[in-house]
């Protein structure tokens, strides 16, 4: 019951991923990292079947450290989502990898892109994209709220409704999400978003949310 | 669940008078859920020579990319721009090599002769099969739609503005009707001394 979610804003991008790692009924631990750097600028949020993720992105991440020294620079983002789509799909006929991804970057010649990268290896650049059981609830929410010139605050909120969306309507509970900003200054992790600070839609005002009336969990 | 709709998309070619068009839309789907709304499966290949492939996306994106890579050779080999006729030989080759284990596309090629700008379109399926008729190409999850469309509106020697709202309303109309395609639409008509690009204002569902 994995999550990721990423979205463009205003000369930045920003990924959340859920923290949970579980297998069946077992939670194995809740502050799982699923994002790797695979430069100054570009950072992958990676979900799916549990060797295959740790591999594949690893492989990736090591190979784009090997151009970097081979080359003396780093690829740009679009540069490295090609990298990436290529493995996956010379992967797919062969040994496949059950991964999704969402790859951020910033670039000096594109700006700030988002890239969704489904299992089966096709790629599109888009303005917000989510993965996982919870992309059903969010994506929606993301066509209304989402502009291309959010605030890395509005983004911030923008997160926390999607939170609290998934919270209300979601059958399982995400404890907490660690939040990414990729800008061109680089990647800068942002404090945890937990589960207490999912605000509920009609209870968003400017900056403070109502936690009074937030949904009990404990009747 | 078909592999060919899993991601859904529609392209279709057209002949005219000293030109040809080629659209599709621009989903970009999982099943049922839509992803992207921008991404076209137009692919320009040369100068007045375009490639619509639906399918896979995944496939979609491979093929593409060795087709690049083919035709540039090509031309740097051979030090002249392709022939559409030549080109569907091409695709249809690297179609046929995988008989066994297929990529999951169908193509449709539009384009002028680059010595006769004489117009030519062609389609084949996922294997490679190919097929030059003389009016109009069809692919992708509506393709049904589009062989009533077209038929109903296509007459041979179209003028390039003619051809242009021939095309667009069969493919629109077409879409319209499908889960699985649709989201926007992107024209090119080619002819000898311009390619125009337009999108089309669409039902965004």
């Amino acid at each position: 019951m994995e999550f990721l979610i990423g979205f463009e804003g205003k000369d930045f991008v920003f990924l959340a991923s859920d923290t949970s790692a579980a297998r069946s009924i077992v939670m194995f631990k809740q502050d799982q990292d699923k994002m790797t750097p695979l430069g100054k600028n570009t950072m992958m949020a990676m979900c799916g079947e549990a060797g295959d993720v740790s591999q594949f992105s690893e492989y990736i991440q090591k190979n784009l450290q090997l151009y970097k020294i081979r080359n003396g620079y780093e690829l740009s983002t679009k540069g490295m989502m090609n990298f990436t789509r290529k493995a996956l799909a010379e992967a797919l006929r062969k040994n496949p990898y059950h991964v999704h991804t969402l790859m951020a970057g910033c670039d000096s010649t594109d700006g700030c892109s988002l890239y969704y990268l489904d299992y089966l290896s096709s790629s599109v650049k888009v303005p917000f994209a989510a993965h996982g059981y919870g992309a059903y609830f969010v994506l929606s929410l993301l066509d209304r709220w989402h502009k291309p010139d959010l605030t890395k605050d509005e983004a911030m909120i923008l997160l926390k409704k999607c939170m609290a969306e998934l919270k209300k309507r979601f059958i399982v509970t995400l404890p907490a999400m660690m939040v990414r900003i990729v800008d061109k200054n680089g990647i800068h992790t942002m404090p945890p978003l937990l589960e207490k600070d999912y605000v509920t839609m009609d209870t968003v005002q400017d900056g403070e949310p109502d936690r009074s009336i937030v949904r009990p969990l404990i009747l | 669940m078909s592999i060919m709709s899993y991601n859904g998309g529609a392209a279709i070619a057209m002949k005219g008078k000293n030109c040809v068009a080629i659209a599709s839309d621009l989903r970009f789907g999982i099943q049922a859920q839509t992803v992207g709304m921008d991404f076209e499966k137009v692919f320009p290949m040369s100068d007045r020579l375009y490639l619509g492939l639906t399918g896979l996306a995944t496939d979609v994106q491979t093929v593409v990319q060795k087709l690049a890579f083919q035709l540039k050779l090509y031309e740097l080999r051979e030090n002249r721009p392709i022939s559409p006729k030549t080109f569907l030989s091409v695709v249809s080759n690297v179609l046929y090599e995988k008989r066994f284990g297929p990529y999951f596309i169908e193509p449709v090629i539009a384009g002028l002769d680059p010595k006769t700008s004489e117009p030519f379109i062609a389609s084949c399926d996922l294997i490679g099969c190919p097929m030059e008729p003389e009016d109009f190409v069809v692919t992708g999850t509506c393709a049904v739609q589009m062989y009533g469309m077209c038929e109903a509106l296509w007459q041979p020697d179209m003028e390039p503005d003619q051809l242009f709202e021939c095309v667009s309303q069969a493919l629109l109309n077409s879409v319209d009707r499908d889960a699985g395609s649709g989201w926007g639409a992107v024209v090119h008509i080619v002819e000898a001394d311009k390619v125009t690009t337009r999108r089309l204002k669409a039902r965004m569902d």
